[in-house]
């Protein structure tokens, strides 16, 4: 069966297009449909089975040659062959043996008879040799009994004659009688037996009729399989020539696709890789399937399902190839389907999972935003208080011992809000929120600065030593505030671990560190300022002669909360944040901050850092930054100076805090009586109430009197045009008094009021001192209510400073523009120029030289070209936000748009006192 | 003499106090109060009547952009004004008022007609209030001079 099947198959089928095989109509059609061809010569067989039955299956006039030329076709035949072979030689057995039974049967009763007509010579002349196979023996048989029977008769006459005792033979002959008839009745029934076997051997005897049985069922098989299956079959010849094909779809007549190649059939994609397909597999001999798809004009676009394998002729030469092929478009469209869905599915969960990240990180975020603004509000506000309130109370009159109290009050106040900025820094570096700073800075001042700082409130016997290697340049670029950072922590640990001998910091120059190199990128990226400087590596060393810290303990020295044992940290207290914090700084910059230390010997603290040198040209600009300390120590060639030393100096005047700006504080102080007159001119009966005050500056159309503008000394111009050849003095002196204005936003001009700096303006004429004048710093306050001017205005003045006022980011940028400051308070949420889109343009300035930005954002370019004289400042100037601690004026925010800080609102005595202490030095 | 400077300096003290408590002013009016000094000794006063001199003038201008007959509510201008008032009683420690403008800031953002107007009446009711009770304390304050004693400072916690 399966070998018949094989055979059909090489017969008949062709590639491509086709339709039903065996259709209810294929009695009609079948010469169209199929290629139906008498096989000739030695497939007689075939033929007739094929043919007779139903012209179902095609065959093409090449076919008989290809069943005789291919291997399969002579492997088919001889298979049929062979079958017919061993059923007929089954029959024949079959036949054979028949025989020999029957020879055998007759042999014995031949047998018999002789022995029977030796025994009675008279029976001999009785012609008993008949042939068994006769067809006649029966009758003759038959007839010869008859006769014989006649010859008994006469015999027993003849035996009556001749033999005297008649009844004796005559006995005799009756018994033989029976015994032949036993005998004949014996050989009739062989005969019977014999023509039965005849029939059977008759029926055996028919192997065409059986193969064509066979084959009539195969066909059937065929029939019900190929019946509806969307395929194609064919058989192409070495040149790709279709001899033969079967399609259950045909969409082309037998004429259009017989003798032709697919290209020559059809076009479109897909049809040259088809034939470079079958060609391949012709070429090399190998059965093998692709998948592929076809757009022809014909049926559209279609993917089929090739297998191909090549046909060889008895001679194993290669002849041609057998191709099926099956439409897989819906499979192919749905696996693509289920690939694309699968892919999509891996992207959405890649998606899910990257987003997963986000909202985590983002959760992180501002959980930790929340911690930085819990922290500041919850407990930095009160205890801020506390030790405001402490200091307060020690300048009033107390006794040795309420002294002594409160010293450790405040010290331990001080203690606790160092750690929660220690918090909140290490918080700020971790989310990212610390911004690194490029200011100049001299390194050498800054070493001294912080050695003087600690020997300020040094209680030990303590050599501070502070050696710079002649190479250091005089100045460089970094965030100073951070490196001063680390060094007063690092320094204060150092003098905290070490009972006798010295501490002290070493500056040197290196070549670049090997881990630098491989981050020579990332270092590359905080090279994006303008300046043109080249790179610096500093080595700087803080050494002690301390306790030293045991190896087994350096590894989380640098770990959060962390101290080298529990022990110290009973001992010596501290929070074990202070290293965290530098070692996070000291990466953030970019270096790297390391540790070798021998217990009881010492221990070294080294940092790496990169640092741009600076063009050595413009010292004056730095000389605010460290006016505090020129003041203090009157040191003329501070800026090449390589060694400093602090020899143990018990009961320093310094002993007791951070530095003070005891220069600034008489001017405030004679400034003071400004507001009088202000508080005058509103309420100036003290027995009047708030009522009436109120009714009072109604009727003077706002709380400032302006009598006082009158009468004062000095005339304070609507614009600075006039001082604008002054020197810097006379600028701030000026701005001061213009931008104290307190504009109307609902009549929309800008009023210019001095009533404040009139009068402190007079005083400082009078004091007419330079140097404080310059070092007195000026402060910039960018806000719109009124109320929160007043108050701020009234704190800055507690503290000892005067500011300008802005009333919106325009007026800021103009002051800005007007005059040099060292601080900014800006208001974030104000008409006009909000405070986040000021500083970006302040920003721009600073970095471009031009209010460019400004201008095209719609500030009066008028006001901004006048005063180009102005030398810019090269330094950064840090601008402090308010904010109303919303959500729509974050912290971040602020950081975002260039602002160095925040102060959350409302603004309190103590919040701006730590913001000065910051920012002003 | 001195027994009514003791007693109105106890009742001073416990007005201060009582103002605290009922959450009329919070720590930024003791602010306030520390930076009047002999320099300003009026700055407190002065600060205040500033203070409610804009709340006439926003609340009248919250009120009318709220109002409906002139057509569309502008929320914007609203909104404007209750954040000036919002900084202002901020500044001043007008704990209550501010506590109001938070929301009423909130309404403002949603348009919450309602909200607003609602916010805009209590804001009203409480600025008065607040004015009121400030006045009869610096009433006492006044008596107390008067009478020749010294205002006391009051500790709050």
């Amino acid at each position: 069966m399966v070998c018949e099947m094989e055979t059909d198959q090489i017969e008949e089928m062709d590639v491509e297009v086709l339709s039903s095989m065996w259709p209810d109509d294929v009695g009609t059609e079948a010469d169209k449909q199929f290629n139906v061809e008498k096989p000739a010569g030695d497939l007689d067989m075939l033929k007739e089975v094929t043919i007779k039955e139903e012209p179902t299956i095609a065959d093409l006039t090449k076919l008989p040659e290809l069943l005789n030329s291919t291997h399969q076709g002579t492997s088919q035949i001889t298979n049929l062959v062979k079958q017919w072979n061993y059923m007929h030689d089954n029959a024949s057995r079959l036949l054979r043996e028949e025989l020999l039974n029957l020879d055998r049967q007759r042999e014995e009763a031949e047998a018999k008879e002789l022995k029977i007509i030796e025994d009675y010579k008279f029976e001999s002349n009785e012609p008993e040799n008949v042939p068994v196979l006769d067809e006649t023996s029966d009758l003759f048989r038959k007839f010869r009994q008859k006769k014989r029977d006649v010859l008994v008769d006469r015999k027993k006459i003849e035996i009556n004659e001749e033999f005297d005792t008649v009844a004796y033979w005559k006995q005799k002959a009756l018994s033989l009688e029976k015994m032949l008839e036993a005998s004949t009745q014996r050989e009739r029934r062989l005969i019977e037996k014999l023509h039965e076997s005849l029939k059977t051997m008759e029926s055996h005897a028919a192997p065409v009729q059986e193969l064509t049985e066979n084959l009539k069922r195969a066909e059937g098989f065929l029939h019900f399989i190929l019946q509806n299956a969307p395929i194609v079959m064919g058989h192409q010849d070495k040149d790709l020539r279709y001899l033969f094909i079967y399609n259950k779809y045909p969409s082309l007549r037998e004429q259009d696709i017989l003798g032709k190649t697919d290209v020559e059939i059809f076009h479109g994609g897909g049809v040259k890789e088809s034939e470079d397909f079958k060609r391949e597999v012709l070429e090399r001999g190998k059965a093998s399937k692709r998948e592929i798809t076809f757009t022809t004009d014909l049926f559209g676009s279609k993917t089929f399902l090739i297998y191909v394998e090549p046909v060889y002729n008895k001679a194993g030469e290669k002849i041609g190839i057998n191709y099926m092929g099956m439409e897989v478009t819906d499979q192919v469209v749905k696996r693509e389907k289920m690939a694309k869905l699968r892919e999509d599915n891996a992207v959405r969960k890649a998606m899910e999972s990257e987003l997963n990240k986000t909202i985590h990180i983002t959760e992180e975020t501002m959980r930790a935003k929340q911690m930085l603004a819990t922290m500041s509000h919850e407990i930095r506000s009160p205890l801020s208080g506390v030790v405001g309130m402490a200091e307060i109370l020690s300048t009033t009159k107390l006794d040795k011992e309420q002294r002594q109290l409160l010293n450790v009050m405040i010290s331990s106040g001080d203690l606790v809000l160092q750690l929660i900025n220690d918090i909140l820094d290490l918080s700020k570096v971790e989310s990212g929120v610390m911004k690194l700073e490029a200011t100049k800075f001299r390194p050498r001042e800054v070493v001294k600065h912080v050695l003087q700082t600690a020997a300020a409130s040094l209680k030990k016997s303590l050599t501070l030593e502070g050696n710079i290697t002649d190479d250091v340049p005089i100045e460089v670029v970094g965030d100073v505030l951070r490196i001063r950072q680390i060094l007063t922590n690092l320094i204060s640990n150092a003098i905290k671990f070490t009972h006798e001998g010295q501490v002290g910091i070493k500056l040197q120059v290196i070549s670049e560190p090997s881990f630098a190199r491989e981050n020579a990128l990332n270092a590359g990226a905080d090279e994006d300022n303008g300046l043109t400087e080249t790179s610096v590596w500093i080595r700087c060393d803080v050494y002690d002669t301390g306790i030293g810290i045991p190896e087994n303990a350096i590894p989380c020295l640098f770990k959060k909360y962390m101290q080298a044992s529990t022990d110290h940290a009973r001992k010596y207290g501290g929070t074990g944040l202070g290293l965290a914090i530098c070692k996070q700084l000291v990466e953030l910059m970019g270096g790297q901050l390391t540790v070798t230390s021998r217990v009881n010997e010492g221990s070294i603290f080294t940092f790496i850092l990169p640092y741009k040198v600076a063009t050595s040209d413009d010292y004056s600009d730095d000389q605010d930054e460290f006016s505090d300390m020129t003041d203090h120590q009157s040191e003329p060639d501070d800026t090449t100076e390589g060694y400093f030393q602090f020899k143990p100096l018990l009961g320093s005047i310094y002993s007791n805090g951070g530095p003070v700006n005891g220069n600034d504080f008489l001017p405030h102080k004679v400034m003071l009586t400004s507001p009088v007159k202000l508080i005058n001119g509103l309420v100036a009966d003290p027995s009047n109430n708030t009522e009436q005050s109120e009714t009072v500056q109604v009727e003077n159309g706002g709380y400032v009197d302006e009598s006082k503008l009158e009468t004062s000394s000095v005339h304070c111009p609507e614009s600075a045009h006039q001082y604008e050849n002054g020197n810097g003095r006379c600028f701030s002196k000026e701005s001061e008094s213009c931008s104290s204005s307190q504009a109307s936003s609902e009549s929309g001009t800008l009023e210019m009021e001095s009533e404040l700096t009139v009068s402190s303006q007079r005083e400082e004429e009078k004091a007419d001192t330079d140097l404080k004048e310059t070092s007195k710093p000026k402060i910039l306050l960018v806000e719109d209510n009124k109320i929160n001017i007043m108050v701020a205005k009234s704190m800055m003045k507690q503290l000892g400073h005067t500011m300008d006022i802005a009333n919106n980011g325009v007026e800021a940028i103009n002051a800005i523009n007007r005059s040099s400051y060292d601080l900014v308070l800006m208001d974030v949420c104000m008409p006009v120029l909000d405070g986040l889109k000021a500083t970006r343009l302040i920003r721009s300035y600073e970095e471009s030289g031009n209010w460019n930005a400004a201008i095209e954002a719609g500030v009066d370019k008028k006001t901004l070209e006048n005063d180009q004289v102005c030398v810019r400042s090269t330094n950064r100037l840090p601008i402090i936000a308010m904010t109303a601690n919303t959500l729509a004026e974050s912290s971040e925010e602020c950081y975002a748009n260039g602002m160095d800080s925040f102060i959350s609102k409302p603004v309190t005595l103590q919040k701006l006192r730590e913001c000065l202490q910051q920012y002003l030095h | 003499m001195d027994a009514l400077i003791t007693q109105l300096q106890r009742q001073f003290r416990d007005y201060t106090i009582s103002l605290y408590q009922q959450g009329f002013l919070d720590d930024q009016f003791t602010e306030l109060k520390k930076l009047q000094d002999d320099g300003s000794p009026d700055f407190v006063a002065e600060v205040l009547t500033l203070f409610f001199e804009d709340c006439v003038k926003l609340i009248s201008n919250m009120a009318r952009a709220l109002d409906q007959t002139t057509g569309n509510v502008d929320y914007s201008k609203v909104g404007a004004s209750v954040h000036q008032l919002k900084g202002s009683s901020s500044s001043v420690g007008a704990k209550r008022v501010k506590a109001l403008c938070v929301s009423f800031k909130d309404y403002c953002d949603t348009q919450n007609f309602e909200g607003c107007v609602r916010c805009l009446q209590q804001v009203d009711i409480e600025y008065k209030t607040l004015k009121t009770k400030l006045q009869d304390l610096f009433n006492l304050e006044k008596q107390i001079i008067q009478a020749g004693g010294r205002v006391p400072q009051v500790d709050i916690n």
